[in-house]
């Protein structure tokens, strides 16, 4: 990593340096007009050598996939493979414009059909748009879809939807955005929807219940089946969230388990890169009842011309164009590479080397649930007699060249850790990082400092979050 | 199996350190009906066979890179600096996460406070977010944060005609679950007076597109204070965002939020996306504002770092009481962003924009000398204006197309009134001799 400290590009600023070039004008000039133009614009000015070494440099203040193993629970940080960003700079897909005649566009419309194909199948859906940008866009366009649904019918009065208590904070922040009062249902001890209360919160007021399956503890819904039955025979809806889906690739398709709607990730799932937060892209499936619901426009074919529509009752837009077409090249190019079988290989693999990986952890820290997992698992990370926490453990690991695990999530589980190892590590890193958990515990009871002041070789160390709250700086002051 | 590492040896070994015999042993939780589905894909092909896949879907497209183009509407032909891809596909900066472990994000945490400091300075406002997909999501979220901002007291949104049609659009998706209207734009010809005119103490915001989805810049002078002594917001979308670096920011004008559609700044065109929304507002106004924030602090040794901040706004920490559901923070599109402005710099961003200015308003005075073309625009405009036609565009742009050149945005797609009118965009990458065969190729279809 690049430690020393960079300085803020305004600081490397020199008046009248440069770094663009641009054509000369070549036409008559016409003046704008007092009182529109602006007086100044205070922009740095670097040369392309300062600009270069300046993002090289804060690019090595980031640990990545590229250069270190990063169990990032429920964030599916894979590998991302380099065909994909060959694809998506192939310019005669990229410098496309959005708004071209669709006979303009042929290639484009059609990857985007292809990749709608696809995704169906793999999830066993009847219908797909690919509008969402991100997963919480998804669950918006389903959530919303849900609600056009029940409205079509002159059923108005479903105004709640149910929520584990395992949830991603965007189930109920999404719920609430369309309209929805949240009712959180609690988990029983094996981690699955606790059946019982789910009956009783069933009943003509439910739109529906967002499940992610399998779970943020990383489990299998034991009752997949009576929890879609209980909701149905109330009328509601069953949304899955996709966020998991890397574990049931080949395995179990997620509209035959009786989901009627659910968002993907393909910057989880299907490699598109995180972009360190985005861009992602949130594609949402539906079964034929909701198909006419979908946002839009999607792609449809006719003889053999690929046009955009809008499904007949459609939710709308829910942005500018037709969702995040880069990610769709990438995510082709993908599923492309893997085929039907390589699919279900990744989901084997990765629910094979997570549980390795927990058989390893789980002599040293405790599981929250003890079963067979699917891609990642939960482990309590503080560590008993000692006042180390999962916090501490998470920034020791740091210092052994290991991204931490998602910690303190879910909520549900006191000092959580949230390991997900992915199918495209090996075993000596799963054995490296199991090692170096190992190592930190014996440090906990040995040198408990060592890890409440870590990290100690990076950039900076803790940082002061609670001065940043009371006093914000949040752009540069000079 | 490309991308998975596990040998045949190592899977001996893990299925007995798990102590089970097969993988199938795995998913025994999955009901056995359902368990193993047959997926009928084609079958898996080597990276060779896929690009050629997509070599072949790229020949159906017609390019940009090969026509000359003259269509913008919400997304623009800007050139994109060699330096800017070359830089944000290091792996370091593409394949890292949400940098929610900020002693090792804090290349993605400065990019973004400096994204968020040059915004600040393009806008004129003081406080920027990177969250936001696109700038018809980044206006959406701007009028709930409106409502938000009313506490729920006022139920109404004024939003302009003359902002992008698909805006709109996405704004009417976007609130069915609050209790609000949207007017405004139900008359076509509304003027920003009328606008105006229509805003009470119900009001929760007005939102306009300055320069307007037409090209034109609208004259905003006592504008803010109209708007804020009626207790309301004044939302600005600043698409083309390209037109900052020349004309004079929504935040001298007392704009409370500014959105913008960010693709411009070092974003390629990409079929639609991936884009970023620009974001921006008041200080006085962060709280209730969507989406993350990077704020800058010290270290337990007393060096300088950036960490995300001001979160209890936010899903993970508020759930459902949060002020979004957005999780995204559009790092890359940022990213890109930013490196855009700092390359480009004080002088570049000025030189950019004065190119599409002079160069669309050549392009509009040749047209306007045809006999059977006219240009609508009365004032002032940036770079795209509206040319009536003597013929449907969408014919107009077939025959374009087969010289080579794309056409402008038919209007009557969404004003049914406007018929047979083009909306002409013009940028830097439009040379005199391109804007020379475009008009050509217009006198060729007149009195056809």
């Amino acid at each position: 990593m690049w430690n020393e400290l960079e300085p803020v590009i305004f600081d490397l600023s020199s008046p009248g340096r440069t770094a663009y070039t641009l054509p000369e004008i070549d036409v008559p000039l016409s003046p704008v007009p007092d009182g529109y133009v602006r007086d100044e614009l205070n922009l740095p000015e670097v040369s392309e050598l300062q600009f270069v070494r300046h993002y090289t440099h804060l690019s090595q203040k980031n640990f990545s996939i590229d250069t270190v193993f990063y169990p990032l629970g429920s964030c599916t940080m894979k590998y991302n493979p380099k065909v994909n960003e060959r694809a998506a700079a192939i310019e005669g897909l990229t410098q496309v414009h959005p708004l071209q005649p669709e006979s303009a566009a042929q290639g484009s419309l059609e990857l985007m059909f292809k990749l709608q194909e696809a995704l169906k199948e793999i999830s066993g859906f009847s219908a797909v748009s690919l509008q969402p940008a991100a997963g919480a866009h998804g669950e918006f366009a389903g959530v919303l879809v849900m609600r056009a649904y029940h409205q079509s019918r002159g059923d108005e009065k479903r105004t709640k939807v149910l929520i584990p208590d395992s949830a991603h904070g965007t189930n109920p922040a999404t719920s609430a955005m369309s309209g929805f009062s949240v009712v959180q249902i609690p988990s029983d001890e094996r981690g699955n929807v606790d059946l019982q209360a789910l009956r009783s919160a069933c009943d003509e007021t439910v739109a529906g219940l967002m499940l992610t399956n399998p779970n943020t503890l990383g489990l299998f819904e034991e009752h997949v089946l009576e929890v879609c039955e209980t909701v149905h025979a109330c009328g509601g809806l069953m949304y899955g969230d996709g966020a998991n889906l890397n574990a049931l690739l080949g395995i179990a398709r997620p509209g035959d388990l009786g989901f009627d709607v659910m968002h993907f990730n393909l910057h989880k799932t299907f490699t598109t890169p995180h972009g360190g937060g985005g861009p992602g892209s949130g594609p949402v499936g539906v079964g034929e009842k909701l198909a006419a619901f979908l946002p839009g426009p999607i792609v449809v074919k006719e003889s053999d011309f690929y046009k955009l529509e809008m499904p007949e009752k459609s939710i709308g837009r829910l942005k500018a164009f037709y969702g995040n077409y880069g990610m769709f090249i990438r995510a082709y190019t993908y599923i492309r590479m893997m085929g039907p079988d390589g699919l279900r290989a990744v989901s084997e693999n990765a629910v094979l080397n997570a549980n390795y990986l927990k058989a390893k952890v789980s002599k040293h820290f405790a599981l929250a649930v003890e079963r067979t997992c699917m891609h990642e698992f939960v482990v309590h990370g503080d560590i008993p007699g000692t006042d180390v926490h999962a916090l501490d453990v998470s920034k020791r690991l740091i210092d052994y060249g290991q991204h931490p695990p998602t910690n303190y999530f879910p909520l549900i589980v006191h000092d959580a850790l949230m390991i997900e190892p992915t199918e495209t590590e090996n075993k000596e890193a799963l054995d490296a990082f199991a090692q170096a958990l190992i190592a930190i515990r014996e440090e906990a009871i040995s040198s408990p400092e060592l890890l409440h002041s870590a990290p100690h070789n990076t950039p900076v160390t803790r940082l002061d979050e609670v001065k940043a709250v009371r006093n914000p700086v949040l752009c540069y002051k000079g | 199996m490309p991308y998975i590492p596990v040998t045949e040896q190592d899977q001996r070994e893990m299925l007995t350190e798990i102590g089970i015999h097969s993988v199938a042993d795995l998913f025994e939780d999955v009901p056995v009906q359902h368990r193993f589905p047959d997926i009928k894909l084609p079958k898996a092909v080597s990276e060779i066979e896929v690009l050629d896949e997509l070599y072949g879907m790229a020949l159906k497209n017609s390019s940009t890179g090969c026509f000359a183009t003259f269509l913008g509407a919400g997304a623009y032909n800007h050139f994109v600096p060699s330096a800017i891809p070359y830089l944000a596909t290091r792996g370091e900066f593409l394949t890292a996460y949400t940098p929610y472990q900020p002693e090792v994000s804090q290349g993605t945490l400065q990019a973004i406070f400096e994204y968020q400091s040059m915004v600040a300075e393009l806008t004129r406002m003081p406080v920027v977010n990177a969250s936001h997909y696109d700038g018809a999501t980044s206006m959406a979220e701007a009028a709930i944060m409106a409502l938000n901002v009313a506490n729920g007291k006022r139920h109404k949104i004024i939003i302009a005609p003359f902002v992008h049609p698909q805006y709109r659009q996405t704004l009417r998706t976007y609130l069915p679950g609050k209790q609000v209207t949207i007017v405004g734009d139900e008359n076509p010809q509304a003027s920003l007076s009328d606008l105006k005119a229509m805003v009470d103490s119900d009001t929760a915001c007005l939102i306009i597109q300055n320069p307007t989805f037409f090209g034109d810049l609208l004259d905003v002078s006592n504008l803010a204070e109209a708007i804020h002594q009626a207790g309301a917001l004044l939302i600005v979308v600043a698409t083309p965002i390209m037109s900052l670096g020349l004309l004079t920011p929504p935040g001298e004008y007392g704009a409370d939020i500014v959105v913008a559609e960010g693709q411009p700044l070092g974003g390629g065109m990409n079929f639609g996306g991936p884009y970023l929304g620009i974001f921006a507002t008041r200080e006085q106004l962060i709280r209730k504002m969507p989406g993350r924030l990077v704020g800058e602090t010290t270290d337990t040794n007393g060096r300088r770092g950036y960490v995300l901040t001001l979160s209890t706004r936010e899903q993970h920490i508020r759930r459902e009481k949060a002020t979004s559901n957005i999780c995204t923070n559009q790092g890359l599109m940022a990213l890109m962003a930013a490196m855009y402005l700092a390359y480009m710099g004080k002088q570049g961003m000025r030189q950019v924009a004065e190119l599409c200015y002079h160069k669309a308003h050549y392009t509009a005075a040749r047209i306007g000398q045809l006999a059977e073309y006219q240009v609508l625009n009365s004032g002032v405009f940036f770079n795209e204006f509206i040319v009536q036609c003597p013929r449907p565009v969408s014919e107009i742009n077939q025959e374009l197309l087969k010289k080579g050149i794309l056409g402008g945005y038919d209007l009557e797609q969404d004003y049914p009134e406007r018929k047979n009118q083009m909306l002409v965009c013009v940028t830097e990458l439009n040379s005199q001799p391109q804007i020379d065969r475009f008009v050509e190729a217009l006198l060729a279809l007149q009195g056809v």
